[in-house]
This record gives C-alpha cells, sequence and structure tokens, in this order.
C-alpha cells in the first residue's frame, strides 16, 4: 500500500501550508511603510490555487468507487501501526471542495477588514488562515486515526489566536472558552481512538473498518451501555462538541460574535463540520450497533437542537448572535439527518454540511459588511438599509432565502432529503420528521425578522442614510456565495452522484446492525 | 404538433427573460421602457399558453410531459430510488391555470404601467412581476410535487416582496406593510408545513412524486364504459412509450417529450365503428405496472386492492394514508388559499399595490390551493373523512369571510375579505367532489376579482388625484411651485400617505358620486359586483350555482354531510356577497360626493381602463360561453346558449386530467333561490345604504340603525371578529414570550453564565490548580516549562488585560493532554 508518487491529496493539503510558510518570509511592511500589499494577495493566490486543486481533485474524481482515491500512504510510527495516510472518498470530497472555496472567500472579504488595520499583523493574520485551512484539509483527508487526531487540534490553534487577537471585545474570553470546550471533548475522543488503534493493532481506518466487517475485530455491543457505546459515545461527545449538538452549543455564540467576521465564515463554514463530519466518518462505519442503539437519543437532541435554536434566535438583538445560534438549528438537521442512517438522511446531510457553509458563511459575511459600515451588531441600529443599499439588499435577500430553505435554492433540497429520509428511517420515522418539519417553520419567522428589522422599513437612523456602496471585492464574494446557492438549489444531482455509491456502501454495512437492534 | 408540448419551456422562459433583464437593466430602460418588456413578455406567455390550448384541442387532449432543456433531472439520489425530476405536464387542468394566469397577468401588466407611473422603484415593480409569473407558472407546469412546491414558495416570496414593495413608506407605514408581508409568508410557511408532510407520506407511500409518469393517462370516470377493447389495443405501444419517456433525459430530443401517444388514430376508428360516439374515447392505463404508474395512479389501484402501506414500524390501510396526505394539503391549501384558520395574512396583503392584490391576492397566487386540491383530486375523491373537513373548512370561510365584509370601509378590505369568501367557495367545491365546479369558479373568481380589484385601484387613484386638485383649488397645501409639475411628481399618489396620511383614499367614507365623474370605471365595477353577487347571466351566475348545485346533489344524493353543510353556508355567504357588494357600490359610485376629493375625482388614464373593459367582457360572457350547464331551461335561454356554446364544455375539457370532474345537471329550484336571495340582498343593501344615506367618516354606518342588534353585527365585522387579537394572545405573545426566556433566561443566563461560567469555570480552575502544583514542580519539569513559556508568550503577545486566566485554562489543559497521551502510549510502546 505504500506508494512514493505524489497524490493530488498531498498537494492539495500541502499548499495552504507552503504558502503560510512563504507569508512567514514576506516583510511586514510595503514600501509605502503601511502594510504589504503582496501579503494578502499571496495569501489569497494560495488559496485560490488551492481552491483550483480540489476542484481538479473533484473533476477527476470517480463517483462510482466505494472506496478511497487519491490515496497517499506512508510510513509514519510504523511500530503502532500509525501512517501517513491520505485519501479521499464520497463523504469528504465535496467537504474538501467547499473548504476550498470558502478559503479564498473569506481570505477576500478580510482585505477591507478595519479590524486588521487596527490591530496591525496581517501577515500573523493571513498565515494563520492559511494554517487553518491546511488542518481543516488534513481533517477531511486522514485516514488514520492517529493522524486525524492531530489534524483536529491543530485546527484549533489557528482559530483560537484568530478570535483571539483579531476579536471583538470580548474575545480572550471567548477564544479561551472555544479552545477549552473543544479540547474537553477531544480527550474523550482520544482516550477512544487509543483504546481503538490499540486494539485493532492499527491506527488505519480502512483497515478498521475492514476488521470491523469481517468479524475479525469486534467491539462488543450489549446495550447503550457497553464497550462499544462508550467508544462511541467518546467520538460521539468530541463532535458534538464541534458541531454542536444541544444542549452542547454554548460555546458558539460566544465564538461567533466575537470572531473577526472571516473567522465566523470559516467556523460556520467549515469548522463546525468537522464534526457532522467526524460521526459519518467514524462513528457510523465503527460503532454500527451502538449508532443504531443511539441513534433516537441522538436524533431526539438534533430534534430539540432544530426548534430550540430557532426560537433562541428570534429573540436575539444583536445579529450575528441570530446567525449563530440559527446554525444550532441548522445543524440540527444535519445531525437527524445522519442519524436517520438511510441514503436519503446521510446524503442530504452531506449536501447540508455544504448549504449551512454556503448561506450561514454568506450571512455571516452580510453581518460583516454591516458591521464595517455602522460598527454594530445590534438590529435595532438598523432599518430600511435596502433602500440605501439596493444592491445589497437584493443580494442579502437570496442568501436570506437560501438559509430559509426557499424551494429552488440550496438549503432546501438539503432539509428535503433529510426530512424525506428521516420521515423514512427505520429508526426515526414520522414523529422525528413531523417536529423538525416545525423547524422550517420557525426559520421562516427568525430569518424573515432578520431581514425586516434590518433591511426594510423607513431609514431612521441618521447614520444609515448614507452608507457606502459595495465594495466591488464584497460584490465578488456574495455573488460567489449566490451562484453556488443556485447552482445547487437548482442542479443538486452532481453533488448527490459525488457521494451516493460511498454512503450507500456506508449505510449497507449498517444493515445488519440496524436488523439485529432495531428487531432486538 | 407533436412537438407543440415543447412550447411550455418557453412560457417560463420568456418571463424569466424579462424578469433577468429588468433585474439588471431596469433602472437604465427607464419606466417606459421596463413597463413594455415585462408587459411583452406577459403577453408572449398568454400567447404560448394559447398555443398549447389549441394543441391540447388538436390532439384530442393528449396530455404531454415535457422535460425542459439545460436542466438535467433534479433531485436524484441512485442507492435510495429517489428521483425528481425538473418535468412539466401539458395537460387540461395545466392549461386552464397557464390562460388564466398568464391571461388576466398580461392585462394587469398593462394596467399596471399606468397605475404605477411614477413610482421611484417603477422596473422594480415589473421584476417582481415577471418573477411572480415565473414562479407561478412552475408551480401549475409541474409535473410532481415537489416542482409545484417550488412555484409555491416562490410565488409565496414574490408576494412577501410585492406586498412589502414600499416597505420604506414614512410615518410608520413602511413598517406596516414589511409586517404584512413578514406575516403573509410565515402564515403561508405554516401551510407549507402541511404540503411537506404530504410530500413525504407520498414518497413513502407512492415511491414517487410525480402525479403522471410519461404515458401514462388521468383515469377518467365519465364515460367509463366501451374503452376496453380500445385499451387492450395499444396495450403495447403506450407501454413502450412509457418507458422510453423514463429513460435518461440524456437521451435526447425524443425523450425529452414523451407525449401520451395512446395511438391517435385507433382511438379515431374506434369512433367509427361505434357510429356516433360523443366525446372522446379514453385509454386507460392496465397494462403500466403499478410501481411504474404515477401517485394518482397508484393511488387508485391500492384502494381497489385495499392496499396496507407499509411504514416499517406500523403499516396503515390506504385510505387512511390518504386522508393523512389530504389533511396535510388540506393545511397547505388553508395557507396559500386564505382558509381557516390561516386566511389572516390576506387582509394585510393589501398593503401592497393594488395591481398585485388584483394578480396575486384575487385572481392567481391564492387559488393555487385549489388548484392542487384538484390536481389531486384522486385522493381527495377516496378521502372521504378529509373531504368532510375540507367541506366544512370551505364553508364556514366563505360565510365567515363574507360577514366581515359587511362591516369593512376600506375599498380593498372588502375585496380581500371577499375574496377569501370567494376562496372558500371553491374550497367547500373541493370538499364536496365538485371538482369542475372549483375550478369553473376559480377561473370566473379571475375575472371578476381582479376586475374589482383593478377597479378599486382606478377609484383610489381617481379619489388621489382629486384630493390633490381639490389641495390646490382650496389652496393650502402644496401651493408653490408650478402646480402642473406637482400632479406629475405627486399626481400617482403613492406617497400620498407620506404628505397627508389624514386623508385615506381607500376609505370608502371619503367616496359617493363617483359613478358620474368616472364612468367607464363605474361601469365595469357594476358588471363585476353583478358578476361576483351572482346575478344571472353573469359569470358568477353560472360556476356559483354549479357549486350550490353540487352541494346539494352531494347531500341528497350521495348522502354526504359536508353536501349540507356547505350547501347551508354558501347560500348565506351568497347573500352576504350580494349585500356587501352593492353596499361598496352605493358608498363609492351613488349618492353624493361626501369630500373635495371625491369631488374633483376624475377618470384613469386608457392603460388602466383598457384592461378593465376587457375584464368586464370576461366577467359578463365568461360564465355561459365557457360551460353552460345542460337543462338550464329558461336560464340558457331555452337551449340556445347550449347551442351555440356547447353544453358542459370546460367540465368536459377538464375531465382529461381531472379524474374525477363530473358535470352537475342544472338545478332550476337552486337558481331561482339563490337569484332571489341575491337580488333581496342587493335590495336590501339599496334601502340601508342607498338614496345619500352612506355613511361619512363622522358619522354611524347606516347599518348599525337599519337592523335589530345592528350595532353589535356591526361592530363584530367591523372588528373583523378579533381573529389577529385572539391569534396575537394564543400563539404570537407566547411565542415571544417564551422565545424570550428561551433566550434570556434559560440559554444565557443560567446555562451560559451560571452553568458554564459558575459551575464548570470555577470548577475546573480549582480542579487545575490542585492538580498542576504537585507535577508542576515533579516528573515533567521541562514540558511543563516549555507550555508555561508559550502561554506567557501568547499572554504577551495578546497584550492580556486578565493575565492569569489565559494562563490557568492552557497550562492546566495541555498538562492534562499530555499526561494522558504519555500514559496511554507508554504501555504500547512498550509492547
Amino acid at each position: 500500500m505504500v506508494s512514493s508518487a505524489i497524490s493530488l491529496s498531498t498537494v492539495v493539503l500541502f499548499l495552504p501550508l507552503i504558502g503560510m510558510f512563504i507569508l512567514l518570509f514576506l516583510r511586514s511592511e510595503g514600501k509605502d511603510g503601511h502594510g504589504n500589499e503582496n501579503i494578502k494577495w499571496t495569501a489569497f493566490g494560495f488559496s485560490v490555487a488551492t481552491f483550483i486543486a480540489t476542484l481538479i481533485m473533484w473533476a477527476t474524481f470517480n463517483p462510482a468507487e466505494t472506496g478511497l482515491q487519491f490515496v497517499q500512504k506512508l510510513d509514519w510510527i510504523p511500530s503502532i501501526g500509525i501512517s501517513f495516510y491520505l485519501g479521499v472518498d464520497g463523504i469528504s470530497i465535496l467537504l474538501i471542495v467547499l473548504t476550498g472555496f470558502i478559503m479564498p472567500v473569506a481570505i477576500l472579504s478580510s482585505f477591507r477588514a478595519h479590524v486588521i488595520h487596527e490591530r496591525g499583523r496581517e501577515k500573523l493574520y493571513y498565515a494563520f488562515m492559511l494554517l487553518l485551512e491546511f488542518a481543516m484539509l488534513g481533517v477531511f483527508m486522514a485516514q488514520d486515526l492517529f493522524m486525524f487526531y492531530i489534524f483536529w487540534e491543530v485546527t484549533l490553534v489557528p482559530m483560537y489566536f484568530l478570535i483571539g487577537i483579531w476579536g471583538a471585545e470580548r474575545r480572550i474570553y471567548a477564544a479561551v472558552k472555544f479552545f477549552l470546550y473543544t479540547m474537553a471533548g477531544s480527550i474523550l475522543m482520544l482516550l477512544a481512538i487509543l483504546y481503538v488503534g490499540i486494539q485493532a493493532q492499527t491506527f488505519s481506518v480502512p483497515d478498521i473498518v475492514a476488521g470491523i466487517q469481517s468479524g475479525a475485530l469486534v467491539f462488543p455491543f450489549s446495550g447503550i451501555f457497553s464497550t462499544q457505546s462508550f467508544l462511541f459515545l467518546g467520538f460521539l461527545i468530541a463532535f458534538a462538541i464541534k458541531v454542536p449538538i444541544w444542549p452542547l452549543h454554548s460555546w458558539l455564540p460566544d465564538a461567533h460574535v466575537q470572531a473577526p467576521t472571516a473567522g465566523s465564515v470559516i467556523l460556520a463554514g467549515v469548522l463546525l463540520k468537522l464534526g457532522t463530519y467526524g460521526i459519518v466518518r467514524f462513528c457510523l462505519p465503527l460503532f454500527p450497533e451502538a449508532t443504531v442503539a443511539w441513534a433516537p437519543f441522538v436524533a431526539t437532541l438534533a430534534v430539540i437542537g432544530i426548534i430550540y435554536g430557532a426560537w433562541v434566535s428570534y429573540a436575539q438583538t444583536d445579529v450575528k448572535k441570530l446567525v449563530a445560534y440559527s446554525s444550532v438549528s441548522h445543524l440540527g438537521f444535519v445531525v437527524l439527518g445522519i442519524f436517520a442512517l438511510n441514503n436519503q438522511g446521510i446524503q442530504g446531510a452531506i449536501l447540508q454540511m455544504v448549504n449551512h457553509g454556503i448561506s450561514t458563511g454568506g450571512l455571516f459575511l452580510l453581518v460583516g459588511m454591516l458591521y464595517e459600515r455602522r460598527h454594530t451588531k445590534d438590529i435595532a441600529a438598523y432599518g430600511g438599509i435596502w433602500k440605501v443599499m439596493p444592491v445589497f439588499g437584493g443580494l442579502s435577500l437570496v442568501i436570506t432565502m437560501s438559509s430559509m430553505g426557499l424551494p429552488g435554492l440550496n438549503g432546501f433540497v438539503g432539509e428535503f432529503v433529510i426530512l424525506m429520509g428521516t420521515f423514512g428511517s427505520e429508526v426515526l420515522g414520522f414523529f422525528f420528521a413531523l417536529f423538525a418539519t416545525l423547524g422550517v417553520i420557525l426559520a421562516a419567522v427568525y430569518m424573515l425578522y432578520m431581514y425586516q428589522k434590518v433591511f426594510m422599513g423607513e431609514v431612521t437612523h441618521e447614520e444609515n442614510k448614507h452608507l457606502e456602496p459595495l465594495h466591488w471585492q464584497e460584490t465578488t464574494v456574495l455573488v460567489a456565495m449566490i451562484v453556488v446557492i443556485l447552482w445547487i438549489g437548482l442542479q443538486p444531482a452532481p453533488f448527490f452522484a459525488a457521494m451516493d455509491s460511498t454512503v450507500n456502501h456506508v449505510v449497507q454495512n449498517l444493515g445488519p446492525a440496524i436488523t439485529s437492534v432495531v428487531m432486538k | 404538433m407533436e412537438n407543440y408540448p415543447q412550447l411550455v419551456t418557453l412560457i417560463i422562459f420568456i418571463p424569466l427573460i424579462g424578469f433577468i433583464l429588468n433585474l439588471f437593466f431596469g433602472k437604465r430602460l427607464g419606466e417606459r421602457w421596463s413597463g413594455l418588456l415585462g408587459t411583452t413578455a406577459a403577453v408572449l406567455s398568454f400567447g404560448v399558453a394559447l398555443l398549447l390550448w389549441s394543441y391540447l384541442i388538436n390532439s384530442g387532449y393528449e396530455a404531454a410531459v415535457v422535460n425542459p432543456p439545460f436542466l438535467d433531472g433534479w433531485i436524484r439520489i441512485g442507492s435510495a430510488n429517489v428521483e425528481i425530476p425538473w418535468q412539466m405536464r401539458v395537460d387540461t387542468l395545466s392549461v386552464t391555470m397557464m390562460l388564466v394566469v398568464t391571461g388576466v397577468g398580461s392585462l394587469i401588466h398593462i394596467y399596471a404601467t399606468g397605475y404605477m407611473h411614477g413610482d421611484e422603484r417603477f422596473s422594480r415593480f415589473f421584476t417582481y412581476l415577471n418573477l411572480f409569473l415565473v414562479f407561478m407558472l412552475i408551480l401549475v407546469t409541474g409535473n410532481n410535487f415537489v416542482m409545484m412546491f417550488v412555484g409555491w414558495e416562490g410565488v409565496g416570496l414574490c408576494s412577501f416582496l410585492l406586498i412589502g414593495f414600499w416597505f420604506d413608506k414614512k410615518n410608520g407605514l413602511g413598517w406596516k406593510n414589511s409586517n404584512a408581508a413578514r406575516k403573509a409568508m410565515i402564515a403561508n410557511r405554516v401551510g407549507d408545513f402541511g404540503i411537506l408532510m404530504a410530500i413525504f407520506l407520498i414518497f413513502w407511500t407512492f415511491g414517487t412524486v410525480d402525479y403522471f409518469r410519461p404515458g401514462e393517462i388521468a383515469n377518467v370516470h365519465l364515460s367509463e364504459g366501451g374503452h376496453g377493447e380500445v385499451a387492450e389495443g395499444h396495450g403495447e405501444a403506450v407501454a413502450a412509450e412509457g418507458e422510453h419517456g423514463e429513460a435518461a433525459p440524456a437521451e435526447g430530443d425524443h425523450s425529452e417529450a414523451a407525449p401520451v401517444e395512446s395511438d391517435h388514430s385507433e382511438a379515431v376508428t374506434a369512433e367509427d365503428d361505434h357510429g356516433a360516439v360523443t366525446g372522446p374515447v379514453y385509454v386507460n392505463n392496465d397494462h403500466i405496472e403499478t410501481s411504474q404508474l404515477g401517485v394518482f395512479g397508484q393511488a387508485e389501484r391500492m384502494v381497489e386492492e385495499h392496499h396496507e402501506v407499509d411504514f416499517g414500524p406500523f403499516s396503515l390501510p390506504i385510505e387512511t394514508v390518504l386522508v393523512l396526505i389530504t389533511l396535510f394539503m388540506l393545511l397547505g391549501a388553508a395557507g396559500k388559499s386564505a382558509q381557516i384558520p390561516l386566511f389572516v395574512w390576506l387582509p394585510d396583503a393589501m398593503a401592497g399595490p393594488t395591481p398585485v392584490s388584483a394578480l396575486i391576492h384575487a385572481a392567481t397566487m391564492v387559488t393555487a390551493g385549489v388548484y392542487m386540491m384538484v390536481r389531486s383530486n384522486v385522493f381527495f375523491y377516496n378521502a372521504e373523512l378529509t373531504s368532510l373537513i375540507v367541506a366544512i373548512v370551505g364553508a364556514t370561510t366563505a360565510i365567515m369571510a363574507g360577514f366581515v365584509a359587511l362591516g369593512q370601509w376600506d375599498i380593498k378590505r372588502v375585496l380581500a375579505y371577499s375574496t377569501v369568501s370567494q376562496l372558500g367557495f371553491m374550497v367547500a367545491a373541493v370538499g364536496v367532489g365538485a371538482y369542475g365546479a372549483a375550478m369553473f369558479h376559480l377561473v370566473t373568481h379571475a375575472f371578476f376579482k381582479a376586475l374589482l380589484f383593478l377597479g378599486s385601484g382606478s377609484v383610489i387613484h381617481g379619489v388621489e388625484h382629486g384630493h390633490h386638485s381639490a389641495l390646490e383649488r382650496s389652496g393650502h397645501g402644496h401651493g408653490h411651485g408650478d402646480s402642473h409639475d406637482h400632479v406629475d411628481d405627486h399626481g400617482h399618489g403613492h406617497d400620498e400617505h407620506e404628505e397627508d396620511h389624514a386623508f385615506d383614499p381607500q376609505d370608502m367614507r371619503n367616496m359617493g358620486g363617483l359613478a358620474r365623474r368616472m364612468p367607464l370605471t363605474y361601469i365595469t365595477y357594476l358588471i363585476g359586483t353583478l358578476a361576483l353577487a351572482g346575478i344571472w347571466p353573469f359569470a358568477g351566475f353560472w360556476s356559483k350555482d354549479e357549486i350550490l348545485a353540487d352541494s346539494w346533489l352531494a347531500g341528497i344524493v350521495d348522502n354526504k354531510l359536508g353536501g349540507f353543510i356547505a350547501f347551508a353556508l354558501l347560500l348565506a355567504a351568497a347573500g352576504f356577497t350580494a349585500f356587501y357588494m352593492w353596499r361598496q357600490l352605493e358608498i363609492v359610485f351613488y349618492g353624493q360626493p361626501r369630500t373635495e376629493a371625491a369631488d374633483h375625482a376624475s377618470e384613469s388614464s386608457p392603460s388602466m381602463v383598457i384592461p378593465l373593459v376587457v375584464l368586464a367582457v370576461l366577467s359578463l360572457v365568461g360564465g355561459f360561453v365557457m360551460n353552460v350547464p345542460s337543462g338550464a331551461g329558461a336560464f340558457s335561454v331555452f337551449g340556445v346558449f347550449n347551442d351555440v356554446f356547447g353544453t358542459h364544455k370546460f367540465t368536459d375539457w377538464l375531465a382529461h386530467s381531472v379524474s374525477h370532474a363530473h358535470a352537475a345537471e342544472f338545478q332550476p329550484g337552486i337558481a331561482i333561490v339563490s337569484l332571489v336571495l341575491a337580488l333581496g340582498a342587493i335590495f336590501l343593501a339599496r334601502s340601508i345604504y342607498g338614496r345619500g344615506k352612506s355613511a361619512g367618516v363622522e358619522t354611524r354606518d347606516p347599518f348599525v340603525d337599519a337592523v335589530p342588534s345592528g350595532g353589535t353585527l356591526f361592530g363584530l365585522a367591523n372588528a373583523r371578529l378579533y381573529w389577529d387579537e385572539t391569534y396575537f394572545r394564543l400563539f404570537e405573545n407566547p411565542f415571544n414570550k417564551i422565545s424570550q426566556f428561551l433566550a434570556d433566561t434559560l440559554d444565557w443566563r443560567f446555562w451560559h453564565d451560571y452553568f458554564h461560567e459558575t459551575v464548570i469555570g470555577k470548577g475546573f480552575n480549582g480542579i487545575a490548580s490542585l492538580l498542576s502544583n504537585p507535577i508542576d514542580l515533579g516528573i515533567i519539569d521541562g514540558i511543563v516549562n516549555g507550555v508555561g513559556n508559550l502561554a506567557r508568550w501568547i499572554a504577551g503577545r495578546l497584550r492580556l488585560v486578565q493575565t492569569g486566566y489565559v494562563r490557568t485554562y492552557a497550562i492546566s489543559l495541555m498538562l492534562g493532554v499530555v499526561l494522558v497521551i504519555v500514559i496511554l502510549l507508554l504501555p504500547m510502546l512498550q509492547r
């Protein structure tokens, strides 16, 4: 299995890291004494290059293949079965492309952020961005549990600094809370990883999964409190914090409200998906019986999260906090879809991860653009913005509608397929679908509330009467988002096609577990 | 002829292009070209609809399924057998809707070029109108429920945008308008919840959401006999065609349209054999396997077989499933078609510009719920419980809204409640199984309600004009500057409220005597009123009478409880209708002007009046030209109408796609009763409000004194039966309170602050300091120092205010992790 040729996955993974090192060698100050223009353009260039590489990856990806593609496997610590093992399959390909897409958007949206000019350290900022991209791509491509864990932890570091240095007033508090919270969950996962690794004598995920399927490797299962279940929970809690699944969401509003715009975009766009991705990648195939046994419980939390997040979101007066809580609701749909444990549910969930990255990332961009102009996130400070900035109002409407799940836009496709899967799920069924679908109504309630209070109504605040129109860079990022929103909304078939066979494989392997646990 | 159905793609793409052009270039095009662009798009779509109509007639009503170009399927999940395509259906039902939407739509576009003249967002208005057409046509052409849902929510969005069109008006009106917009969309979302649930049930019951598969035809129960032979004859041919149509759409030209080729030539032969066979010969779907049928075909088979639907943990008989599906659908229809309990948004929706009220909130969008139920007539027909509930909901809505309309003073609000009431008629018709009559009323209502709304717009316009010229003549207000310019700036009046919100040009009490001042508007309005009141021979008479007759028959012949309920309530509602419409006519057009504004009102521009005239003609003749019943005796001028226009033409036309569209026998008794009732109501209205007794702003409504306990009744109607207040108390207020509680108390103060800060934060700190001290000095000094240095470095970098905070956390945490790793790895390394 050890191959020496460099795979495309390695290229994608290391491009941002190379970019980061090059950044570090650039001079911090330009010739005119201000910041060096080359810094941000270099960062942007590398993120675009990475994006192109991910697109090439998607284009050359063979959707019929159930196993790993673009495999790169090198020995690392052979004595304990740890290897440098990269690979891409239908579960990760779209998320890799999403990461590739979100990063240039986030970087471009940082160019005009006044907080960077104010606090300085531009070079460090962009270096952290690229480091973050490296780590996130690593999480999505790592096929070795140990490696996965390292990348998982590395994502924390740049995000910690992005919030801590360039965040709002209570940034330190938020950064520490973000760090600690995630870390606390990770420790449990680490224990579980070590146990699994020791039992399997390898950390290679495909090998472990193969062992489980062949029956060579057994994690004893006898109910919701047995070895397998504890291992399952070890992973799940780490992921649940990251997602976050209700009630572990307490760090999210802090992190979002305090993070700089680009930080929020990445956090919502990609980082939260590490959790849901992890569930699909590890919990389902490694612990099938425990997954089935715990599915109704986790799905209940997800449905509570859908309704709770939406309801809490509606009462917010801080627009960024409103969007943050809406994430709790939206990711509830994703988790619900995963634990439907059927093709519709899981494929819908993966698509919805992408959708949420685009729509909520987009919403945070909008909030950021408003913030740059008015330096407040208080909803009451706005009103009538549509009249003052008509183009912005129109673009915002599309993104808001996407987040609300308007059919014809991306959000609908994901939610619809998830709910359909939930409805027909052998482990969930009618009532889960019923209550989750109520979330669709609530989404309209808080989203329209936000849109109306910010964009409609008469302009009452003097400061709002003359706002700077959109800069071309701002228009570009929003239009890029909207193109994807429309694309997925109208033609989601290629997205489903990319993941279909891999997910089907996962679902098929869950079959025996569903039969044995549900029948019992 | 064969490729004609392909044109259905154009009917959506033309307004789409209009939308895109107006969106990007509207402002630069200027008012004239922008309006022309939008209107042309609508008219061209209407032309396409006409072509499709002629195609259906010439092809013997062959329904066709069309895959649009450029789009390759839609939601497709191979492993799960989910296949939801972008696919359109051309059949008599969808073409009826297309004709109404684009026909009435075109007229309203023309009208709007006049009505919106001078508005600062003129081109935006046409952008939205064209977008509305796009979504409405997606709704009616879609061949599956999910595509219908795209249109369904899309028109909801357009409704939101257009109700909130003047979101920036001053004096709080902008907030009021945008509140109305939001309310509309949320109420609709409640309904959409029902649609979604219905769709999920449909998918898991039938494995598909397609109405009909390519190659399949709607089973028709009009003429059951004598077609078995024909069907067997071409079973194979049709099956082959069906398979072909389902093949991957990428195959090219042929599969893009798979018209139902039920071997037309053969059908003709059959006619020859039997000699004088009247009506078309129908082919059934017996040769197609159940799983290959669309949802309706499958439903019929399952009902025949008393199928049990397996939902995994439990299974239900198909009838029960259909009841569930249709109940969820009813919720959706109640949202979009403004029925109890979700109708509350529609009266508020009148905040939008009047052409919008006419197009979206009277003629087309709000009928989508009725369309959906008629489309699903197979489901409703087989769900008796739902049918009863539908009949009750529709009839109750009809009478409730009719009552509320009695007590309104706002000219548009009367019409809004009237619309709710008339939609109730249509829904009740569905409930009693009169699907054809429901559609018939939908079409005629589109004519006369659009006419009335446009007429009211013309009145408002005229009164605003009058208000301005009155102000100018009397010298106050805006006497400065060139008076001619002034009229140009403000004469078109949408900024009226901003300048002088004391005067409400929509309040009927400010009107009176407009008949002489706006003669064309008056005559057309009178025609609309008579049509709505159901006076012979206007359009409304025929359609309303058919609903009443069908309800009656459903009760008497089929012994359906819903039939009796619907008949009684609808008959009373019809009386209310005639009364409130004549009341309006009296207050607005007759008597003496009660204000200066009304006195100086003038007729509107030709672009506004011409659509009125066209719609008036349709409201006059639409009924008997389209659908004269059989046996109408004197009402059809002793069969002259039947001889000239044919009998039950519309119902027969619909029957090609609506399985249970049946034509009811004319009931002269009922016709006479309802006619007498309507005339009596008009007489009553005239005696109460006639001869200058209409109310002014300061005086009481004459109704209060004319009727026993009129004060209470009028008060209730005027307060709109306190629906909004009740909803606020029951739902809105508790919802907001809970939201506040969850957000502030539970989530923030308890969970975020107390639990996390106090319990976890402090607890962790305590344990960390306990643990870190001994280890700090002990085993792994170096690492600790390293971590400590790192923390110090971070602290320095961040210029921390609270230095100790981060360090404690970071050190203890890093330590913990390192420790765990080391402890766990040690045994492994030794192995």
